[in-house]
């Protein structure tokens, strides 16, 4: 463990490169700083070199638009995701999350637009519905919380998609290597 | 004119982003284009631009699906390094002659390697990097160019000026270099011209006081905008120019060559120059977050959509400092530290001081060259006293000769939005004289075979595409493809610099061909973006576009992963490996015809909603105007004139009538849109309206054109005094000839009256110049008036510049405030209570004379309306009596969601209409078939939602005169045997696609039969396969299989 000043700290959470990293006692308080140390702590709790891989699936009118403007507006999140684009929230099924996981996913996350403003109208309605019911189901056959994850993300939220891009790795990289239902 | 003397043909002269949008509505209306081009290839400044405000969006990516679009489009003919001469006959019958310069390169027989610009020994300046970098004699101007064809500059070439060398000649692969070739004359028919020459920068070369010429580190914006594009000298990185050091403070200075009769002739603003100083000063601060950036200002003009508020982030989160100082002069600090010293007065303090920046920016203005107004001249054109074709309000695009359309900035400075919405505005000027002759000079675009894959084994081909360093800066893309090349199935793997170009785009669909390949992957960028462009390119090869996955690896990758180069390249490994999964499984598909119905629905009968109708009308278009109100005109009936002077109430009652009288347009006014069903092509729109209950419309695109409203102040005592009036009010009050407008002694007007405040945070753009318009009339009435315009900025933009220098001439005085430090209206207590609503006649329009005149007398006799405000100049408040007090109220959007949810439509968060594209795309919305025009989009004055009024109707008219569409082939499939007729998926779906079968073999006994899917109505969301219980229905394009295989490859 080495010690680091509060700017290697902010610079190290850019890319979430560095797993072992100790806070200075005596580092000023600051704005904003206290949620950083929170962050920073849970990285540090990682295993070393556990890279989790996680199967994305985006809606191609808000999410995956809003990951593209992270993507114009630089804002770096890390390179964990695996992103595979489709018309509309509301075409995932819950074979597609199973089979996420059998074949070793350490974590699945699925996005679309806001309830309410979906390209097809309803669409994310029922995918709403069916994310309940699937959570539930998973959870209930073991796989922790935290491994599978929904959000609603707009075409215009650069920045939240990178923010819960990181949520999500971050949530994902605590948990480990996913074990529940891995087909070996 | 009879049909023989037309020729449905137009000639737009310019190939930057306002005659490509030209040229591409009018070839897709049906009408033949000559684009000619005085350049070696077409892009025009656009194709100069690292990045456009406010959004901040790549230029280059954004332009070149056009620049493409245009040189792949089989009905405009491109006419490079050629210029116009002589323009002889009238509308509807044109003979251009045109000169075309010898290229000495054979563009059929080039093949754009580059060998020869490698090999050529002759280095000059390189225009397109501003003269930054040196380039070749023979070169192409940038790596995007349409047409990629080479040319030698014969003025540089030493084989052609000294006829010595001829390297290039002994290294084209291809034969393609001709020392002989000659200067042509061409004539060329065309039925109208179109003028979009574009603009020239300021040259502040030879003007001392900018220290231009003596250091490197004064440069002009254009060249900024070089250093900071990844294209440009120093690939991004920002340095300072005499001696590549790390620059620390950049100053900009606003208003060189603009607002400026001293060192130039330029008294008109420049429109765009504010907007990219900031653009700039952001990039550069992303660049380095610790430069200090500082841009020097008269008024800060920040007008366009979205504007203001970049201008507020700009100073509030990007921490760039606006000082408000026209500086005098710059000069080389003598000795040490080494800079540019600038002295500036501190309005704060009071106090001069002297700062030293690294580099200092020219903010240069746009002027027309004089080649450009000397050709006006022989074509017989006006121009207005700034060099800028002369137009008038109430038709924006045309030019004082007949057949002549102008737009961009040759009719006046602008930005890009503006130029597109003009271009449309031209295009549909152009076409309405030869809608006779439409579609007799086109061609069809040849119908291409595919070729039928089914039951052979997949052949993957996979391009990797380094986008300049934008990709290869981040990710070893040759790592990549030598990955891609090892995957089972893929057949062929390369790597492009910028695969969304001309040559790759050749290169790419030659390979598909010559290889036998049958799938294709691209790994580049968004296929939000080029999806469509890279299936055109395979449908040339042979192969049905759904043949074809995009990996994107930019947006996705290099972009958000800057530190990790080594996991974004194994990222984009695994992401191309998923791509090639689903790609072995594709199959191709089919795409429906779609009719479009030829009746149009125009929303709202504004101005703007009238132009538009008119436009589509006068082409021959059955049009439905539906208006909420008893009567036409909308804003347009409470206004005087224009900042022209042309006289609204006159004008629009001949449009009114030339709407009411035209045989193509049925009017619906006291309207409401009770339901709207269907989509492009097929709308139904259900009404009520003064004239029936209920009316049912049948329509393919609908324009809309709701409007805006003027906010009634709640400040200013706005409502409680019949002389405090809004600047619509005081139009009125000009239409009904108000005495008090001629008896006032004095008269105050408060601009941004609810505009550019917090809960309001944008600029209603129109109030400047309006309310000094009004001033000018009320000076006009009665010339001992005493007029003061309180303000904030003064945006009076492009040419509405000299009604400023008029007011000021003409003894207006203009007093600047803060938001801080907002006037104060002040009125004895005893008056406002006999002068109560009661009597306030602004209500009323039909308010008789004789009433006004009545209370104008009682109110002339009352207490005295006073207004306190700071003033900048004697730095102390004073206290202004007023006869009349005139508020610049905001324009406020009606917000109207009902009819944003019948469109499916955005809103932004100021209530406004949301565009496709707010460079590119200002008048569409991405809903296909729905188009934007006038107040509803943004506030504007009545040239501009003109303009755009003809721009919506051109862009539903390259719909309109397609006739049919190809609706898409991504949809659901019903797979009958496994069927078992539940009825999930018609319950499911929000658009009335599926039904249960009740004929034939697969219908139902006692209740539905089998499911089956209508293609036309399927949107392709899928949301009805993921919820058929028996997995008897598919998205094409997005099935179980396609998907699983994607998730199962993604992990090893």
């Amino acid at each position: 463990m080495s010690e680091m000043t509060l700017k290697d700290v902010s610079e190290a959470q850019k890319g979430f490169e560095c797993k072992t990293i100790k806070i200075k006692d005596d580092s000023e308080p600051q704005k904003g700083f206290e949620c950083k140390t929170i962050k920073i702590k849970e990285v540090s709790d990682l295993q070393e070199d556990f890279e989790p891989k996680i199967i994305t699936i985006l809606c191609n009118w808000c999410t995956y638009g809003a990951a593209d403007l992270a993507g114009v507006s630089r804002f770096q999140y890390p390179p964990n995701i695996r992103v595979i684009r489709i018309p509309c929230s509301g075409r995932v099924s819950p074979k597609m999350i199973l089979s996420a996981l059998r074949n070793g996913a350490d974590g699945v996350w699925i996005s679309g637009c806001h309830p309410g403003d979906c390209h097809y109208l309803t669409g994310n309605f029922y995918a709403r519905r069916k994310f309940i019911l699937m959570k539930n189901f998973f959870e209930y056959q073991g796989v922790e919380q935290g491994r599978i994850h929904f959000s609603w993300i707009s075409s215009a939220e650069g920045v939240k998609f990178a923010e819960v891009a990181r949520d999500v790795v971050d949530s994902v990289a605590k948990l480990g290597p996913a074990k529940h239902f891995v087909r070996h | 004119m009879s049909n023989k003397n037309i020729t449905g043909a137009v000639l737009v002269a310019g190939g930057g982003i306002a005659g490509i949008q030209a040229a591409l509505d009018l070839a897709d209306s049906g009408y033949y284009v000559y684009m000619v081009e005085k350049s070696p290839s077409i892009g025009g400044v656009m194709a100069q631009l690292d990045k456009t405000f406010p959004t901040n969006d790549c230029s280059m990516c954004i332009m070149s699906p056009k620049l493409v679009e245009v040189g792949r489009h089989v009905n405009i003919e491109l006419v490079t390094l050629a210029e116009i001469e002589e323009v002889r006959g009238q509308e509807g019958d044109f003979e251009v002659h045109v000169r075309q310069k010898a290229r000495y390169v054979d563009m059929t027989k080039c093949i754009a390697c580059g060998a020869c610009t490698e090999k050529c020994p002759k280095k000059i300046q390189d225009d397109y990097n501003a003269g930054l970098v040196k380039r070749k004699a023979i070169y192409v101007p940038y790596p995007q160019a349409v047409p990629l064809k080479y040319a030698i500059d014969a003025e540089n070439c030493i084989m052609l000026s000294k006829g010595k060398c001829g390297i290039c000649e002994k290294t084209c692969p291809a034969g393609a270099i001709n020392y002989d070739d000659k200067d042509k004359n061409l004539t060329i028919r065309v039925g109208s011209i179109i003028l979009a020459p574009g603009f020239t920068p300021y040259n502040p070369s030879g003007k001392a006081i900018y220290n231009y010429d003596n250091s490197k580190d004064v440069v002009t914006s254009i060249e900024f905008e070089r250093y900071l594009s990844a294209s440009g000298p120093n690939q991004g990185h920002i340095l300072r120019p005499s001696d590549s050091a790390h620059p620390h403070k950049i100053a900009w200075l606003q208003c060189v060559g603009s607002r400026d009769i001293n060192t130039c002739k330029n008294g008109y603003c420049s429109s765009v120059c504010c907007m990219y100083a900031i653009k700039q000063a952001i990039i550069a601060k992303e660049h380095d977050p610790l430069l200090e950036c500082t841009i020097f200002y008269m008024d800060m003009r920040t007008h366009g959509k979205g504007f203001e508020n970049c201008y507020n982030e700009a100073r509030e989160k990007h921490g760039i400092r606006f000082i408000r100082c026209k500086i005098h002069s710059v000069f080389s600090q003598k000795g040490e530290p080494k800079g540019e010293v600038i002295n500036y007065f501190d309005e704060e303090t009071g106090k001069v001081i002297t700062d030293l920046y690294d580099i200092i920016v020219l903010s240069v203005g746009m002027e027309i060259s004089q080649n450009i107004r000397e050709l006006a001249g022989k074509m017989g054109i006006d121009l207005t006293s700034g060099g800028f074709v002369k137009t008038s309000s109430f038709d924006p695009v045309a030019a004082t000769r007949p057949g002549i359309y102008v737009c961009g900035a040759i009719q006046g400075p602008k930005d890009i939005p503006q130029s597109v919405v003009e271009a449309g505005g031209a295009a549909m000027g152009a076409g309405t004289a030869l809608a006779s002759m439409r579609n007799t000079l086109t061609r069809k675009s040849p119908v291409r075979d595919e070729i039928n894959i089914k039951g052979d084994p997949p052949r993957v081909a996979v391009f990797v595409c380094y986008c300049g360093s934008n990709i290869a800066g981040v990710i070893d893309v040759e790592a990549v493809r030598e990955y891609a090349a090892t995957l089972p199935h893929v057949e062929y793997a390369a790597t492009n610099m910028y695969s969304c170009s001309q040559d790759a785009q050749d290169g790419i669909a030659r390979i598909v061909k010559e290889k036998g390949l049958n799938r294709m992957i691209v790994a580049a960028c968004s296929p939000r973006t080029h999806e469509p462009l890279f299936q055109e390119t395979l449908l040339s090869a042979g192969i049905n576009k759904y043949l074809f996955e995009m990996v994107n690896i930019r947006n996705h990758g290099s972009w958000v992963h800057k530190d990790a180069p080594l996991k974004a390249t194994e990222k984009a490994k695994d992401l191309v490996r998923m791509a090639v999964a689903k790609s072995v499984l594709l199959e191709p598909l089919e795409e429906a015809d779609l009719n479009i119905d030829q009746n149009v629905v125009v929303i709202g009968g504004g101005i703007s909603g009238m132009s538009a109708a008119k436009s589509l009308a006068d082409q021959g278009y059955m049009v439905n105007i539906i208006e909420r109100e008893a009567y036409l005109g909308g804003q347009a009936v409470n206004i005087h004139q224009t900042a022209d002077g042309s006289m609204v109430q006159e004008r629009l009652k001949n449009l009114a009538e030339q709407i009411n009288s035209h045989e193509n347009i049925a009017l619906f006014t006291g309207a409401e849109i009770q339901d709207v069903e269907g989509f492009v092509g097929n709308f139904k729109t259900t009404i009520n309206s003064s004239s029936s209950e209920r009316t049912t419309i049948e329509h393919g695109v609908a324009i809309v054109a709701t409007g805006a409203s003027e906010l009634k102040p709640a400040e200013y005592m706005h409502g409680r005094d019949r002389r405090i009036v809004t600047g619509m009010e005081l139009d009125r009050m000009f239409i009904n000839d108000d005495p008090l407008t001629a008896s006032a002694g004095s008269a105050v007007f408060i601009q941004c009256v609810g505009s550019r405040e917090p809960e309001r945070p944008y600029c209603s753009r129109i109030c400047c110049s309006h309310s000094i318009v009004s001033a000018l009339h009320l000076k006009e009435k009665n010339p001992d008036m005493d007029i003061f315009i309180l303000y904030r900025d003064i945006r009076t933009y492009g040419e509405k510049e000299f009604l400023y220098r008029e007011a000021r001439e003409k003894g207006i005085i203009f007093i600047r405030y803060s938001l801080a430090g907002k006037p104060e209206v002040l009125m004895e207590k005893e008056d406002m209570e006999h002068k109560g609503l009661e009597h306030d006649g602004l209500e009323n329009e039909g308010l008789e004379n004789e009433d006004i005149e009545n209370e104008g007398l009682e109110n002339e006799g009352g207490g005295k309306i006073k207004i306190k405000v700071f003033d900048h100049v004697l730095n102390m408040p004073v206290l202004i009596e007023a006869d009349l007090l005139v508020l610049a109220s905001a324009v406020i959007p009606y917000r109207d969601e009902k009819l944003a949810r019948f469109f499916k439509v955005p809103i932004n968060e100021d209530g406004f209409f949301v565009e496709a594209h707010v460079k590119l795309a200002p008048s569409d919305f991405a809903t296909d078939g729905v188009f934007l025009c006038g107040l509803a989009h943004y506030p504007k004055p009545i040239d501009e939602s003109i303009a755009q009024a003809r721009a919506a109707a051109s862009s539903a008219l390259r719909l309109l005169s397609k006739k049919t569409i190809k609706t898409q082939g991504t949809v659901a499939e019903v797979n009958g045997i496994i069927c078992s007729g539940c009825g999930v998926c018609v319950a499911v779906c929000p658009y009335n696609a599926p039904s249960l079968r009740v004929s034939g073999r697969e219908a139902g006994k006692v209740n539905g039969g089998k499911a089956e899917i209508n293609p036309v109505l399927c949107k392709g969301c899928g949301a009805c396969v993921s919820s058929c219980r028996s997995g008897a229905l598919k998205l094409k394009g997005f099935n179980e299989g396609q998907l699983l295989a994607m998730i199962e490859s993604a992990m090893n």
